[in-house]
């Protein structure tokens, strides 16, 4: 089994994770608060990458961050390094492909709070920071979790867009899905076999937590 | 009303193509191929000219990694001819018992090295630059390409200066795109597709010498046998072919 694309797509899971932690959050909390008319449009664009084939999302990625864009031409400016074929690139890629994964769970967890608690807590003179902490975000613990526990099986798992913008570099972007897609082309059907049965059962065991973790404390489905 | 004339009017119109559709084709056979990447523009023309030879047998070819034909054809794809980018896939088929004919020889792939016409690198010395970041090549695990362009590395004493600068792309198109997006420097390729019409005026490029890496014999093998697959076998092998393959960027077997 090739053990540094498994630790790879671990480190590069639990970046993107993290990173989408930060930047998820706020953006569910603002499409479940915000009473803007033009929210439709942020909710459509975070939804893309379901949609969008990961070709799609590759290629325009690579075209996005290559030294011949203005994204590309900063980060040299500001770092002296390149995006392509970098952890740091794939990572960008990473973090927008699952943006959905994170968001839509947070999002509905936070819409599924009960407004007047959250109302309450604003009349009792908490400000709007506080209430997040100690009501709003206890309450949505689990849709938070779902959506971290999505992005990190999203990522470990991620194929297309690895394959268009990371130039499989091991230990930089040759991720586990790759390392496998290899091994088939190698025709080392065993290896390919072994470390996909991993991948199995991995995925498996994490949707089984999120599930489990679901139906404890959502209570989504009557008790029987 | 107008909406009913103009639906009876294209239903009408669409029946009568159907029926002209079955008129016009007798006994249209359909070969299918599959074909490794870098006969991608070769292949077109081949189909064309084919064609106009034959006219009662249709070319419908499907392009990739010749890995994953050969995966799918191992798993029963419905493929009438296999046309690899290397001898040892067909050679496995057929010794597994899964063709339908003997394996033959019909060109061999040479690699240049190709930067953009944007770039200020000079093809021939790309390589040696010290500026180079990202060389881009295909991937010599699996991609018959990625395999000549190591040994062409190595044979002249680049290799090891090189390694850490290089990128893996999933086949040889890839590494192409790669180089052409901006994100590798520099990338060796297969001669057929920087020559390719769609790939012309967008780079320069140097051919790698042939002597650095081991010929590229490419192969293939009937997997159904029948009179059209025979035949097409043979006018691709054959001086038609042949011309064409040479004009495409591919050298002859055997010479």
């Amino acid at each position: 089994m090739d053990y540094q694309a498994i630790w790879l797509s671990v480190r590069l899971a639990a970046s993107t994770t993290a990173i989408l932690l930060t930047v998820g959050v706020p953006l569910a909390y603002w499409i479940s608060f915000s009473r803007r008319r033009w929210k439709f449009l942020v909710e459509a664009v975070v939804a893309l990458p379901l949609v969008l084939p990961p070709t799609v999302l590759g290629f325009y990625v690579l075209l996005a961050i290559g030294p011949h864009s203005p994204v590309g031409a900063l980060y040299a400016k500001l770092t002296g390094g390149m995006l392509p074929f970098s952890f740091q690139g794939l990572l960008l890629a990473s973090v927008l492909y699952s943006l959905p994964f994170t968001v839509q769970p947070v999002a509905t967890a936070f819409a599924g709070v009960d407004r007047r608690l959250v109302e309450a807590s604003w009349c009792l003179g908490v400000s709007r920071a506080a209430t997040f902490r100690r009501v709003i975000a206890p309450l949505a613990a689990p849709g938070i979790a779902t959506g971290a526990i999505l992005s990190f099986a999203h990522t470990m798992g991620e194929f297309g867009v690895v394959l268009m913008v990371g130039g499989n570099i091991a230990g930089v972007t040759r991720t586990v899905s790759i390392s496998i897609y290899d091994q088939v082309q190698a025709l080392d059907y065993g290896a390919a076999t072994e470390t996909s049965l991993f991948l199995l059962a991995f995925s498996f065991a994490v949707l089984a937590a999120t599930y489990a973790l679901q139906r404890r404390v959502w209570a989504i489905w009557p008790a029987n | 009303m107008r909406s009913i004339r103009d639906f009876r009017a294209s239903a009408i119109l669409a029946a009568c193509s159907l029926c002209a559709g079955c008129a016009g084709a007798p006994q249209a056979h359909t070969l299918s191929i599959a074909a490794a990447a870098d006969l991608q523009f070769a292949l077109e023309e081949a189909s064309r000219s084919f064609h106009q030879a034959h006219p009662d047998t249709q070319l419908r070819v499907a392009y990739g990694s010749s890995g994953n034909f050969y995966a799918q054809i191992r798993n029963g794809a419905p493929f009438d001819l296999f046309l690899s980018a290397d001898a040892q896939y067909p050679q496995t088929l057929a010794h597994d018992g899964l063709a339908a004919g003997a394996v033959f020889n019909y060109a061999a792939g040479r690699i240049v090295v190709w930067v953009p016409s944007a770039s200020a690198l000079d093809p021939a010395t790309a390589l040696r630059d010290p500026s180079v970041r990202h060389v881009a090549i295909a991937n010599p695990t699996h991609a018959p390409y990625g395999r000549a362009a190591e040994a062409a590395l190595r044979a002249m004493g680049l290799y090891d200066s090189l390694q850490a600068k290089l990128v893996l792309s999933e086949n040889i198109s890839q590494a192409f795109q790669f180089v052409q997006s901006g994100a590798a420097d520099v990338g060796i390729v297969a001669l057929s597709l920087a020559s390719a019409p769609a790939a012309r005026g967008q780079g320069r490029y140097w051919e790698v010498p042939a002597e650095t890496y081991p010929k590229m014999e490419q192969c293939g093998v009937i997997l159904k046998d029948s009179a059209a697959a025979r035949q097409f076998r043979d006018w691709l092998t054959g001086p038609a072919g042949r011309a064409l393959l040479v004009r495409y960027g591919f050298s002859l077997p055997g010479n």
